[in-house]
């Protein structure tokens, strides 16, 4: 079982933090700073194994990690997966990341920190590997996206016409609004205006 | 550092002009804002206030009837940031789920999201997500369901199970794949943390696991795996299913887009082989059903990807594991061969594994691959030497204990991580000491080859316990103590309060537990013989008595009183009787006399706790409670002669040496020792100084003829274990000596000294650190042309070795002894030392000495001078100090320590004769300088409690009196000067065995104020003694 997912970058800062086991939020923190501690400190022409920290560990679980320019992804799991599937699910998740965000970079992950975990939730789910094929998570990905685009097109509309009205005062309303590399056009309504 | 930084920086801008034309409004743009504004922080204070600002006006926000649902969402996005930058938004929990109630599947994914992130399965606001997840579950919309399903998976409220279970059920024939397969992974959740509430649904599991689809089927697997690993017996008639599963995915016959750089389905295969390997175990039948398809496997997994070598490792790990097959076996230790020869780090890193795991069964494996093995030992990646020495262990025999112990303990002193050192002594432990202590007590059929083991485990602690016990494990002190306690009077010529010297700094350790600080001073009662022990019972008394810690204030008591009454203390603990059970009279009948005399005079029956519970309860008069409680606990703690045990030593040992333990379990007797190894031999356990000498004298070797050798040691009596016998190395002889040798004494390599211990046969080959040293002092070359020609040897005390130099013969008639100085040893004649101070000359002989300083220690230097016209034979040089350790390191620091000795020596044709001396030494000669940056300095001396102020005397002279002071005190006092700021400077020092000591300085009305702190009590004291006498000296 996959025990926490975590992304952080060279300075340690978490990018994403995902448990799947409960503990507090203070012993997340440590698990953090403590594997961020543990990865930073090896060489680039090492194994990709760390056997235990002291927090997340014991001898039962280990840290498979990656590196990729900024970012490090670590994948903490007990002995019952295998090591060298996990570190080639890493791979597929950032190619998953990487084709969903194209060219992803550290700043994707901060600013569509939902969109990453709900891509997640399509490979990993409840501490699971659910997915391994990077365009079986893609096309559920787009699924949602596409509803929620058509949602927000059509079945929003009446419901955003009625938030514009509350708000029809402030005139810096958005007209366009980014999430993530979606563009969402707000329907026109000249009436309003 | 730049990367990432500039990355954000530069994209920043253009962020923030899309939001300066779209408003304020966007998600992006509030938490653009908020990720700027924390880029641009240096300091994690200023972040701090940030985000607490940041959650202040969140808060606000989702609190405001005027939030819709798609801001409320991007509020969720910011508290998602916040919270996983470790600051909580506790706040946001309610809305989380508010969001995921009514919000729209858009915004619900977020709500469930947010939930999912800051929700555990205990917390009761879950219970308000129930509703709204069946709502979800029963939706017509396909992703509602699966965003319900993942929640269900991810986190969800064990006694709520069943009101979702139903549906969950449902979902396992839902037309869609993904859905069927979330379902089964709910269930799989549900089966972890509720096996009873799915018991009735294994049917389903069944179908799901023959669903036509690859993916649902899979999914299934999780489930099986665990319910397999727990009962294997149970599904014994799934193995032809799996068998037929696996021989499919690996003929290729699943769809295309399972392939993973064109291996079909991998992480598929990997899963199946598991559960094989957990049915197969101990299996003959099921094993023969699975011979083809590893066969397969192994075959078609031939090409050069990581995936690839995934599903081999698993291969090779279920073929061992399944009952053998030799043909199968061959190849799958082909395999491993591969991997361990592989040059990528990740494959020999997994081959290290497999041999671990196939080591038992197979040594010769090992055998084969022993060169790579020694690489491997020296390899820079810790990791991959951390599952060497695993393996070593795994190899462990009687032959090769000795070297792999050796290399386990070289790698522990290298370590500096915590988790590996303690994993590695973990391993050790059940092995070793536990095994040791149960074959020290118990013993050998032969007296003589017990008493030697024991003498040798003493030896090795000894040095140990002189080296740095801060480093060794609770467990490992514990058991050094109960040796020392038990066996060091096997020791001739140790003296007990040796022993209790070295003991006594355990009570100092800070990380020393309870449980080891008990047993050190178990161990020294049992020493405590002798008025020198008394005395030191009574500094310990002295320094430890106002311990918060009970059991430790009782331990002082009683080792006090068992000290100055020896008879009382004979037969409390009495010694080597070790190998009777004890008779222990539970019903303390032996009390009885004492009971009655006291009901007689008028004291109350005792009453069993339960009994004055009842009566409390009747009384009811005052609620008394917590004071009736407290009285049974006081009780257990008042056991006089109990000695601690380890834990997890006491049901092997338990019964073994400890004659005054209070077993209840008295009865149960004979020990035995078939389980016991005998790995222990003549030669024993490797005492620390020799595994640190090989390296010298093996750098003279070839380098490859070293390995060779390491591995023929390493491997050594593995051959045996197997058939084949194989022997490799072809080197009959057993060759581990090379790396234990000079356990002789070191003066035969010093030519013409001798040691000898003529007929006390008290000294062991090997020196301990103990300050005594016979040797004959030689009349130079036994010619008589020598007369009145004088020989000095000069003993240097270092690290527990005494180097013994007698070949520099000097005149002494000099008066002012600079000629001593010329026979300094090389080494030490560049350093800083005191003058040469004569000690005492008596008779025939004369001793002079000087002590220098060196960065890491103080060493004392003495010049023995025989000034008679003979040999001197027997002489022996005994020094004791109330301040010093051996080592000349302070137990305490004060101002002058003082070093007394004895020097016996006997002329070929007279008495033995002796004579006595002392030296003096100041706490400056201990003083070093401590190298510290300003933030070091700061940590440091908020982590010191014990403090001095004073206000000394100014350097008034100079253009800068503080620089100039503080300059006179480095120079003199050897300090270090961290900073100098303004009218501020703070000074750092150190003491030898490590403990600082601070000090700050401040110009102030024409004086100095200074303000020292340190760890230990006395030493600012001390110190500033010292620096009085500095300044006003010059």
């Amino acid at each position: 079982m996959i025990k926490a997912i975590l992304i952080f970058n060279n300075h340690g800062k978490p990018r994403l933090s995902k448990f799947y086991e409960h503990y507090s939020e203070d012993t997340e923190q440590q698990i953090i700073r403590e594997t961020f501690h543990l990865v930073s400190k090896r060489d680039e022409n090492v194994c990709n194994f760390l056997e235990g920290g002291m927090l997340i560990g014991g001898s039962e679980n280990k840290l498979i990690y990656r590196h990729y320019a900024t970012l490090y992804f670590v994948f903490c799991v007990d002995s019952s997966e295998s090591e060298l599937g996990i570190l080639d699910l890493i791979q597929v998740f950032v190619e998953t990341l990487d084709k969903c965000f194209e060219n992803v970079c550290e700043l994707d992950l901060i600013f569509h920190v939902d969109k990453v975990h709900n891509i997640l939730a399509e490979m990993v789910m409840g501490g699971m590997v659910l997915e391994t094929n990077m365009n079986e998570i893609i096309t559920h990905v787009d699924a949602q996206n596409k509803m929620e685009k058509s949602e927000a097109g059509i079945a929003g509309a009446p419901a955003r016409a009625v938030s514009a009205v509350k708000n029809m005062n402030l005139p810096e309303m958005p007209r366009n609004i980014n999430i993530g590399d979606i563009s969402i056009k707000v329907p026109n309504l000249p009436s309003f205006k | 550092m730049s990367d990432v930084v500039e990355k954000t920086l530069t994209a920043l801008p253009s962020l923030l002009s899309l939001d300066s034309q779209s408003g304020k409004l966007s998600s992006s743009s509030k938490l653009g804002n908020l990720i700027r504004g924390i880029t641009e922080l240096t300091s994690k204070h200023d972040e701090e206030k940030l985000i607490q600002r940041e959650l202040v006006s969140i808060k606000e926000q989702v609190s405001s009837p005027n939030t819709s649902m798609r801001q409320m969402k991007e509020l969720m996005v910011r508290a998602i940031y916040c919270e996983m930058l470790g600051y909580e938004a506790s706040f946001s929990y309610i809305h989380a789920i508010k969001l995921a109630q009514q919000g729209t599947a858009l915004d619900k994914r977020v709500g469930y999201l947010a939930v999912s992130l800051f929700l555990n399965e205990s917390d009761e606001l879950l219970l308000l997500l129930v509703n709204t997840v069946l709502k979800d579950l029963q939706s017509t919309n396909l992703i509602e369901v699966c965003m319900a399903l993942t929640v269900v998976g991810q986190i969800f409220p064990k006694d709520m199970i069943p009101a979702v279970l139903p549906l969950v059920e449902e979902k396992l024939t839902h037309p869609k794949e993904i859905i069927r397969r979330k379902a089964v992974l709910a269930l799989y959740k549900f089966y972890l943390i509720a096996p009873n509430q799915v018991q009735h649904i294994h049917s389903k599991f069944r179908k799901a696991l023959c669903d036509k689809d690859p993916g649902v089927m899979s999914a299934s697997l999780h489930i099986y795996f665990e319910m397999v690993k727990e009962k294997p017996e149970g599904y014994k008639d799934l193995t032809g299913s799996f068998v037929t599963i696996l021989k499919q995915v690996v003929g290729g016959k699943l769809p295309i887009d399972f392939n993973y750089h064109s291996v079909p389905a991998p992480w598929l295969q990997i899963q199946l082989l598991r559960i094989l390997s957990l049915l197969g175990k101990n299996d003959r039948s099921m094993s023969e059903l699975m011979y083809e398809v590893l066969d397969e496997s192994l075959r078609r997994a031939e090409m050069n990807h990581n995936i690839t070598y995934a599903i081999l490792f698993e291969c090779v790990k279920t073929i061992y594991t399944i009952h053998p097959k030799a043909e199968l076996l061959e190849k799958a230790a082909k395999c491993i061969g591969n991997f361990v020869l592989s040059p990528k780090i990740n494959l020999k890193y997994l081959g290290l594994k497999a041999l671990t795991y196939v080591v038992q069964q197979d040594a010769n494996l090992a055998l084969q691959h022993q060169m790579t093995i020694i690489e491997c030992l020296d390899h820079s990646d810790l990791i991959i030497k951390r599952e060497t020495l695993e393996l070593l262990f795994r190899i462990t025999n009687s032959q090769n204990v000795k070297v792999i112990v050796e290399k386990l303990l070289e790698f522990l002193r290298q370590s500096k991580d915590d988790y590996i050192t303690i994993d590695l002594g973990g391993k050790m432990q059940p092995d070793i000491p536990n095994s040791f202590l149960r074959l020290l007590s118990e013993g050998f059929d032969s007296v003589e080859e017990n008493r030697q083991l024991r003498l040798l485990a003493v030896e090795s602690y000894l040095s140990l316990l002189q080296d740095r016990p801060a480093k060794l494990s609770q467990r490992f002190l514990q058991v050094i103590s109960w040796v020392l306690g038990e066996y060091s009077h096997l020791k001739e010529g140790l003296e007990p309060v040796t022993v209790l010297r070295l003991l006594a700094p355990l009570l100092d350790l800070r990380q020393s537990s309870t449980e080891t600080k008990s047993w050190a001073l178990t161990a020294m009662t049992k020493l405590c013989d002798g008025p020198a022990c008394v005395s030191v019972a009574q500094e310990l008394a002295d320094r430890h008595g106002g311990s918060l810690d009970t059991v430790l204030r009782q331990r002082l008591h009683e080792l006090q009183h068992l000290a100055a009454h020896p008879e009382l203390r004979t037969r409390v603990l009495p010694r080597n009787v070790g190998l009777e059970p004890l008779e222990v009279d539970s019903s303390l009948s032996f009390l009885d006399g004492f009971v009655s005399e006291a009901l007689a005079a008028g004291a109350a029956p005792y009453k069993p706790p339960h009994q004055r519970q009842e009566e409390l309860a009747q009384e009811k008069a005052l609620s008394v409670e917590p004071y009736g409680l407290s009285l049974p606990l006081s009780m257990s703690n008042c056991s006089v002669a109990e000695r601690p045990y380890p834990t997890a030593l006491s049901t092997s040992s338990g019964l073994s040496g400890n004659s005054t333990e209070l077993s209840h379990k008295g009865g149960s007797g004979a020990l035995k020792l078939e389980g016991v190894k005998r790995v222990w031999g003549k030669e024993g356990y490797l005492t620390q100084t020799e595994a640190a000498v090989p390296m010298e004298e093996m750098a003279q070797v070839e380098a490859d003829r070293e390995k060779q050798q390491l591995a023929s040691s390493l491997f050594v009596g593995l051959g045996s274990l197997s058939s084949t016998g194989l022997c490799l190395m072809g080197k009959a002889e057993p060759t581990p000596h090379r790396f234990r040798r000079r356990a002789k004494g070191q003066g035969s390599s010093s030519g013409t000294s001798e040691r000898s211990s003529p007929d006390s046969g008290s000294v062991p080959p090997h020196v301990d650190s103990a300050p005594h040293l016979p040797l004959d002092l030689p009349a130079n070359n036994g010619a008589q042309e020598d007369l009145g020609e004088d020989m000095s040897a000069s003993l240097i005390e270092t690290n527990g070795m005494a180097v013994v130099d007698p070949d520099t013969y000097i005149d002494l008639h000099d008066p002012d002894h600079v000629h001593l100085i010329s026979s300094l040893p090389g080494e030490l004649s560049a350093l800083p030392r005191s003058e040469i101070t004569p000690l005492c000359s008596h008779a025939s002989l004369a001793l002079s000495a000087c002590h220098v300083q060196t960065d890491r220690s103080a060493l004392l230097v003495v010049f023995v001078a025989n000034t008679s016209d003979s040999a001197a034979r027997r002489f022996v040089l005994r020094m004791t100090s109330g301040d010093l350790e051996y080592s000349l390191i302070p137990s305490r620091p004060s101002v002058h320590m003082e070093l007394a000795g004895v020097a016996s020596y006997q002329l070929p044709d007279g008495e033995p004769q002796s004579t006595q001396f002392s030296y003096t030494l100041s706490l400056t000669d201990f003083i070093r300088p401590l190298t510290v940056s300003t933030e070091e300095y700061g940590r440091l001396w908020l982590a010191f409690s014990n403090d001095t102020k004073q206000n000394l005397r100014l350097l008034s002279e100079g253009p800068d009196p503080l620089r100039d002071t503080l300059g006179l005190l480095r120079d003199k006092l050897q300090v270090h000067i961290v900073d100098i700021i303004a009218s501020e400077g703070i000074v750092a020092c150190q003491l030898l065995q490590g403990q600082p000591c601070l000090m700050h300085c401040r110009v102030n009305a024409g004086c100095l104020a200074v303000w020292l702190r340190s760890s230990l009590p006395e030493l600012p004291d001390c110190l500033l003694y010292h620096c009085q006498r500095a300044l006003a000296e010059h």
